[in-house]
């Protein structure tokens, strides 16, 4: 990335400034992100606000690191490090041991960015990398949850929180509670879609509540940061397939209400899979991406070994996004198409 | 051949570090990869491989002159598939767990192409001596990364190196590690810790360099 120079600057018309550049995008997400985030920490304590800050110190230390000297300034200015941590964050169960969370960060940043070159090189989104290295090197932690305790708890630190480096946590105290997913999954039992809306459920520290997700997501509508076509595509899909598979089977799956509110469905749909840099370009490309991702996600839901799918869901379709990003190439205009 | 006593350890060498099999040539990745889940395992797919390929590389060269070319590839792979049998059936004998664990990948051995690869591109023309330095460079080379790549893995997935435990009964396995995800990542974090430092080697070499050149120019 090269510094502007307002001096140098070259453009032809026209010439209105719309002012879009990277930190600016990054810092309508981040700010997008802050009611459930703080909802977030009020359901779940200090446990939850020190996950977060370990894992965006992961992600800011790696970014930090792999970063030739002369570029670190701009490469930690523009809060693209942050906001992966905050998202890879979000999506971690509130009691995580912290240093698995601040590996998380690492594995992040390391493996999801600075390996393809730095920021906008890479094929998939690096806070999803980061929850699926440690979804895979530590499923016992990683699918402990809690319960929403609220303000009432809020100092009281989970004992699984401070575990040493490379150390397992201590055993569970008597909070640990199953997610409204897991519970819909292997026993069968509807959750009350107002504690699914609004957090009161237990979950990862960010995505439990759905409609706070949503301010957010039309905050950034409003602000034209978000490419509103790959969310309004997941729902719909997945709306749609949900309401076949519920007709078919109505004891078996669930409503749509429940696909929609459950997991990570929202902070899914709505900022990780609009990441500008793993989405296809073009409008009918990301029409495409977004069905993909919800059919997939109510596929591995309903019909795979693990509860939550919109991980794998966003991964695989972010593969395909170069093969969308190919075929749905518009003509260019005053050519023949071949 | 202008080969003196030196360049006989230089062919030796050149395989454990400049032309190693698996960090230079990327040869022998279903092995590498397949198990070494455990720093015991990678050692004994080390050894294994380390006898097959000295062993064929010393009658393949003893016998050049006398290979049709026509037919040498099949006479290579029936050579190396003879040692494969033998340490299969030592294996089998002496230390059938290991056996057990290694299971298909030590008949496997003969499809390395690392060791066909030696034999087509070494042995086949070069004298006794000269073939069987190679051989033992290339295993070598081979034995120390399927080694380095076990010894990350349990360390990583077991908290334990040779079945030792160096963690306590605590320790937080890193399951991914012991998986197949495992060993792609674990090899690609070699393989670029292996590049960074022939890299940074070859900036210093050219620094040297440098001063040099512009004296005679």
């Amino acid at each position: 990335m090269s510094k502007r120079d307002p001096d140098l600057l070259l453009q032809s018309a026209p010439l209105l400034k719309q002012g879009l550049s990277v930190p600016t995008a990054m810092r309508d997400v981040l700010l997008a992100l802050m009611p459930a985030l703080f909802a977030g920490f009020w359901f779940f304590g200090l446990s939850a606000i020190l996950v977060v800050a370990a894992t965006i110190l992961g992600a800011m230390a790696t970014e930090w690191l792999f970063t030739p000297k002369q570029e670190r300034a701009v490469a930690l200015g523009d809060g693209s490090a942050l906001l992966t941590g905050l998202l890879l964050g979000m999506t971690l169960p509130p009691a995580l041991p912290l240093w698995m969370a601040w590996l998380g960060g690492v594995v992040a940043i390391g493996l999801g960015k600075t390996i393809w070159g730095g920021l906008g090189n890479n094929l998939f989104n690096p806070a999803i990398v980061g929850r699926a290295f440690l979804l895979g090197t530590f499923p016992i932690a990683m699918t402990t949850w809690h319960v929403a305790a609220g303000p009432d708890s809020f100092f009281q630190l989970h004992p699984s929180t401070l575990a040493l480096p490379f150390m397992q946590s201590p055993p569970m105290d008597g909070m640990s509670a199953a997610t409204p997913l897991g519970l819909m999954k292997f026993e069968q039992i509807d959750s009350p879609i107002f504690s699914l809306m609004f957090g009161n459920s237990s979950g990862s520290l960010g995505e439990t509540s759905g409609v706070l997700l949503m301010v957010g997501g039309l905050y950034l509508l409003l602000r034209r940061a978000l490419e509103w076509r790959i969310p309004l595509a997941i729902f719909i899909s997945a709306g749609l397939f949900t309401l076949l598979l519920e007709t078919i089977d109505p004891a078996r799956f669930p409503g749509i209400h429940f696909t929609i509110f459950s997991g990570g469905m929202m902070l899914g749909a709505i900022y990780m899979a609009t990441d500008p840099v793993t989405s296809p370009v073009t409008p009918k490309g990301a029409w495409i991406f977004g069905c993909g991702i919800g059919v997939l996600v109510v596929l591995i839901r309903n019909f795979g070994g693990l509860p939550e799918g919109i991980l794998y869901a966003i991964l695989l379709m972010n593969a395909a996004t170069p093969l969308i990003n190919r075929y749905t190439q518009p003509r260019v205009f005053g050519r023949s198409r071949s | 051949m202008a080969k003196t006593p030196e360049s006989v350890y230089q062919e030796m060498l050149k395989g454990i570090w400049r032309d190693n099999p698996v960090f230079v040539q990327v040869l022998g990745m279903c092995p590498m990869l397949a198990v070494t889940n455990s720093a015991v395992n990678a050692l004994a797919m080390g050894l294994a491989t380390f006898f097959v390929l000295v062993g064929s590389s010393l009658l393949v060269s003893m016998m050049r002159k006398w290979i049709p070319k026509q037919v040498r590839i099949s006479s290579y792979i029936i050579i190396i598939a003879t040692f494969v049998t033998i340490i299969d059936y030592t294996l089998l004998a002496l230390f059938p767990k290991i056996h057990k664990e290694l299971g298909a990948f030590i008949p496997l051995i003969t499809a390395n192409c690392l060791i066909l690869g030696r034999q087509e591109a070494f042995a086949s023309r070069n004298s006794v001596r000269f073939a069987v330095m190679d051989a033992v460079g290339m295993a070598g080379g081979f034995l120390f990364a399927l080694l380095a790549l076990g010894g990350v893995r349990e360390i990583l997935g077991e908290g334990a190196l040779f079945g030792v435990s160096l963690f306590g009964p605590n320790f937080e396995p890193w399951i991914i590690m012991i998986l197949p995800p495992g060993g792609f990542l674990t090899l690609g974090l070699i393989l670029l810790f292996f590049n960074w430092v022939t890299e940074k080697h070859k900036e210093a070499q050219m620094r040297l360099l440098q001063p040099a050149e512009e004296r005679s120019s």
